[in-house]
């Protein structure tokens, strides 16, 4: 079988934010795992509509920052104190407040980078290939459509029962999207 | 099923309860996405190239300047005993202060829901990435022997030597380069979905591919939205702090030394609000003649105008409370050099940049209280230019009034720039503008996904067209 007409969800399109907002609520609580809604900015309350827990992405910041400070600390001490200790100004070789601008300094560095590259890490950024974005219709995506995606892989999926699920959630459009 | 509904009305709010839209005229989302992205599609306007080919000449004059200065030394500068640091330090401060509104508006007024940001954040942080690189290349070369640059990292060397961290010159190199870091990272993040946008619209096989490339196959999933929108108030929160460090790390360079009119503990707030003042300065010297040119009155209202405007009267005020303070502290103080060093200020050889600098930036934004000034946006251009070069005198006054009589009269001395010193000053705007040209030209300028997320019928609880309306509908069915 040609891999291109392998069937990968179900797509349906909302004009306005309010009605895609009911429509998630409604495809969470009939019990979907592999499905999304995808705007062209965040919605303000679609995580609870979608029923998705506090993003981990602070997980990796805290990493990061935690990182950079001993870092910092530990580079300073050792390069100052232990491997190349130099009097300056009768000051002592190593003091935590000498070391604390570069060590904060690099707590934001690290932290800043946990962000980024935690947030790319969770989303399985970059993935250049999607089969949304092969998609006509879904272009407007980032333009001023809404959507709906119900994936086929999901074990509640049944073309015709999805299908009245989002046509009475209020989608005009219903459409499928191949792999 | 729609020809049974009637329409909404919904009462409006009395007249004084009223906000101004952040968005004029109620546009749509798509409006928006095709006035910002238009920008960048078509051929390049003729206004375009007659500012950026002078631009690029001036880049060329640039690195003319920075080659002659390396091949022969630091000596082409004006630099000379006892004013060791001159054009090259106050140029430095000058363009790094620049930088600090880019960071104020994109993470300070996020952390402080000020939605109108969404409007300015992306230029403004444009403009904090390349006023940064700008500053950058002073310190580089006042080093004097640039090809040593990288002993102020900590990297191994043959000589198992190490940079010495007592020193804020080292702290102010983990300052800058964080920074620049940090904001490139921000700025980037915030274009990702932004440049979804100018893929989906590319027709060339070109653009589809590059924009393709760094939006990284965004799909506007709210999955990813979802820790997009967390990483993105980390990033917030964690440049403020960085933001307020850089220039206090800026100011210890000087605060940490003993001269007098140096010496001081009011410093790192006070550099900071000069920073901060200045930064705003230069944003509403690029915004208001972008606005026009690029037909944004929609999306750059008087509204945002008028809160900048408040906002450098503000930070101009903290700046002039801080000039005030340090003349008190040089009195109270009793100390003879501190006395001395600030009526040399005032009365002394440099007179006339104490008078630039007081006069640009405490008295000239004493102007924005009145509206009529707020409102004017060609008084409100002149006086964004008269900030700017305030500011640079302040770095004038504080570096070279510093240096130049210390304790002993017989160090004394008069400093001038050389030739060398005032091209290469210019050179930088020539490396600032062709980057800001380059950016307005193959980049949004507005955060396209921001700005559609605050306008009204963005919100699914609004009654316009909002989730109330729906309810309203579903009973009547």
């Amino acid at each position: 079988m040609n891999a291109s007409s392998t069937p990968y969800g179900i797509i349906a399109e909302f004009s306005n934010t309010a009605s895609l907002l009911h429509a998630a609520e409604k495809v969470r609580d009939a019990g979907f795992r592999k499905w999304d809604v995808f705007t062209p900015f965040p919605v303000h309350g679609m995580d609870q509509a979608m029923g998705l827990r506090n993003s981990k992405v602070g997980w990796f910041t805290f990493i990061g920052g935690v990182t950079g400070y001993t870092t910092g600390m530990i580079m300073i001490w050792w390069m100052n104190a232990v491997d190349y200790p130099l009097v300056v100004g009768g000051k002592p070789m190593f003091s935590p407040f000498h070391a604390f601008p570069p060590s904060y300094e690099l707590t934001i560095l690290f932290g800043a980078f946990g962000s980024l590259f935690g947030m790319m890490f969770l989303n399985r950024l970059p993935r250049l290939h999607h089969p949304l974005l092969k998609h006509r219709q879904f272009a407007q995506v980032t333009h001023d459509k809404f959507f709906i995606v119900i994936e086929c892989a999901d074990p509640k999926y049944s073309e015709t029962e999805t299908k009245k699920l989002l046509e009475h959630a209020g989608s005009p459009r219903i459409e499928m999207v191949e792999e | 099923m729609a020809a049974h509904v009637s329409p909404i009305t919904v009462p409006e709010p009395p007249r004084e309860l009223r906000r101004e839209p952040l968005v004029a005229n109620y546009h749509s989302f798509g409006w928006i996405s095709d006035r910002v992205s238009s920008l960048t599609e078509g051929k390049a306007p003729l206004w375009w190239w007659i500012l950026f080919i002078p631009s690029v000449l001036c880049l060329g004059m640039l690195l003319f300047m920075l080659g002659y200065q390396i091949s022969t030394g630091v000596g082409v500068w004006g630099n000379m005993h006892p004013v060791m640091w001159g054009w090259d330090i106050i140029n430095f401060v000058w363009w790094i202060g620049i930088g600090h509104a880019g960071t104020l508006i994109s993470a300070i007024l996020f952390l402080l829901r000020q939605k109108w940001r969404t409007a300015v954040n992306r230029a403004a942080e444009a403009m904090t990435i390349f006023a940064v690189m700008c500053a950058g290349i002073y310190p580089a070369l006042h080093v004097g022997r640039m090809w040593y640059d990288w002993w102020l990292f900590p990297l191994p060397n043959t000589y198992t030597m190490w940079p010495q961290f007592r020193s804020p010159l080292m702290w102010d190199v983990f300052a800058v380069s964080t920074y620049f870091t940090v904001s490139l990272l921000f700025w980037y993040m915030g274009l990702i979905p932004d440049l979804a946008v100018l893929r989906d619209r590319s027709k060339s096989k070109v653009r589809q591919f590059l924009y393709g490339l760094f939006s990284l196959g965004w799909t506007g999933s709210n999955r990813h939205w979802s820790n997009y929108e967390k990483a993105y108030l980390l990033l917030a929160g964690l440049s403020t702090p960085l933001v307020l460090s850089v220039h206090s790390i800026v100011s210890l360079d000087f605060s940490v030394s003993q001269l007098p009119g140096w010496h001081t503990t009011i410093f790192p707030p006070y550099f900071v609000a000069g920073a901060i003042f200045s930064g705003f300065g230069m944003v509403l010297t690029l915004l208001i003649p972008l606005r026009s040119i690029f037909k944004l009155q929609d999306l750059i209202t008087m509204r945002h105008i008028d809160i900048m405007c408040k906002v450098t009267l503000a930070t101009g005020t903290i700046v002039g409370y801080a000039y005030a303070m340090e003349f008190f502290i040089a009195w109270y103080s009793g100390n003879p050099s501190e006395r001395f060093h600030f009526m040399n200020r005032a009365l002394g050889p440099y007179w006339w940049g104490w008078m630039f600098m007081v006069g640009c930036n405490v008295l000239v934004p004493q102007l924005f209280w009145m509206k009529w000034f707020r409102q004017n946006l060609v008084a409100v251009f002149i006086l964004s230019i008269l900030v700017n070069i305030g500011m640079w005198f302040e770095r004038f006054v504080i570096i070279v009034i510093g240096l130049h009589r210390d304790f002993l009269p017989a160090n004394w001395g008069y400093y001038s720039p050389s030739p060398v010193d005032i091209l290469t000053y210019i050179g930088t705007f020539g490396l600032f503008f062709t980057m800001f040209l380059l950016f307005l030209r193959f980049l949004p300028m507005i955060a396209i996904s921001e700005v559609k997320g605050v306008i009204p019928q963005a919100d699914p609880h609004n009654p316009m067209g909002g989730a109330k309306t729906q309810e309203i509908i579903h009973d009547k069915e």
